[in-house]
């Protein structure tokens, strides 16, 4: 019994030194970055419920609300250096999602570059 | 769609709308009203005058590829959202000219068919794919009877920010539904030299488009079909 729980014990110490080293949150490029349309820490969590209420929104209804729109995300977020939010590996939604492993599957479809570049660069 | 096929789909909708509401009042198991609201006010739709429209020019195509990040064809697999097509009555030679892209069905057959979903009508009669429902059957391709959709075959990039476009979903006209909910028209009304393409609200009556189809003779293409399609034709 006692050493069971002289094992517990050890183990309780382990975790909160575990979980400090793990919560190191990734590099990342911010981009313009900026005050966002929510706080931070609900983004973080909450821009994928954000998006796809927003897309269907969009597409079905044709009710374009720009500012938590994926293009305005974009538009604060891509890279100074080279208007992406997926162009590197510390590119603002790459380093997060690789970091978490979650498939980033908008960019198929969408582009990740400021319109303004985008623009710039096919206007001949 | 015979006019039959059509009243027996209304009363088969009016009918699981009474089943959706005994369910328990209140609460619908699915939207069958979608956007109703302002569905009379706006119909969006084109009349192409071809008479105007010049053989050889193809500045609409180029248009609509320039403004969708279309690759105006290089490779035999590319979409093609609208193109120019030459036909010849054969008993008299006459020759006409006229673009051809999706038509906006009314009824359209391409929603019928597909079993997600993402083929739909939007309240003001433009035709979408919803790309994030698509699952690249491609049963709306088979079903429209103007062959104007396309299926994206290979992957890829530097597609128009507003016009998101993926690899294994069916797409067409939209209209410039991008340009229209901004106020604007859409690309190749914009770009055609002989201004052959009118575009506007068929459902106002002071419209420049109600004006005109009313008081001037035009056609739909596979008018006997009965979809209703929003794009008429002058001088076919
Ligand atoms: S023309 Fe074809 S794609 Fe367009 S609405 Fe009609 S059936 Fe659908
Ligand atoms: S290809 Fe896509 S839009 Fe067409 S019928 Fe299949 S799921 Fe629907």
């Amino acid at each position: 019994m006692l050493r069971l729980l002289s094992i517990l014990a050890v183990l309780c110490l382990c975790i909160p030194a575990y979980a400090t080293e793990s919560s190191a949150i990734p590099k990342l490029d911010i981009g313009k970055g900026g005050e966002c349309v929510k706080e931070p820490q609900w983004m973080r969590k909450n821009h994928m419920h954000l998006l796809t209420h927003q897309r269907d929104e969009v597409v079905h209804k044709g009710v374009r609300d720009d500012k938590i729109s994926l293009k305005n995300c974009i538009e604060c977020h891509a890279s100074t250096k080279d208007d992406s939010v997926i162009a590197r590996d510390d590119s603002f939604c790459v380093a997060c999602h690789r970091y978490e492993a979650v498939k980033l599957d908008c960019f198929e479809c969408h582009s990740g570059e400021r319109k303004s570049a985008w623009l710039k660069r096919n206007s001949k | 769609m015979s006019e039959i096929n059509v009243q027996r789909r209304q009363f088969l909708k009016m009918s699981m709308g009474v089943a959706a509401v005994s369910i328990a009042p209140g609460i619908f198991l699915f939207d069958m009203a979608h956007g109703k609201a302002d569905a009379n006010k706006v119909r969006w739709g084109m009349l192409i005058e071809t008479a105007n429209c010049a053989e050889g020019c193809n500045d609409c195509v180029t248009a609509c590829n320039t403004e969708n990040g279309l690759s105006d064809g290089v490779s035999s697999t590319d979409s093609q959202w609208i193109r120019k097509i030459e036909i010849k009555d054969i008993s008299t030679g006459r020759e006409t000219s006229l673009p051809m892209m999706c038509q906006h069905c009314e009824h359209p057959p391409c929603v019928d068919v597909c079993p997600t979903g993402a083929s739909f009508k939007r309240a003001d009669g433009i035709v979408l794919v919803d790309k994030h429902l698509c699952i690249g059957c491609r049963y709306c391709m088979m079903a429209c009877p103007y062959k104007a959709r396309s299926f994206v075959h290979e992957p890829l990039q530097n597609q128009n920010p507003d016009v998101p476009r993926g690899r294994g979903t069916v797409e067409s006209c939209t209209m410039c539904v991008h340009r229209i909910d901004q106020g604007q028209q859409p690309a190749c009304a914009v770009a055609c030299p002989n201004k052959s393409i009118l575009f506007g609200n068929l459902n106002d009556p002071d419209s420049e488009i109600a004006t005109r189809i009313r008081t001037v003779a035009s056609a739909q293409v596979r008018a006997d079909l009965g979809l209703n399609p929003g794009v008429r034709y002058q001088g076919l």
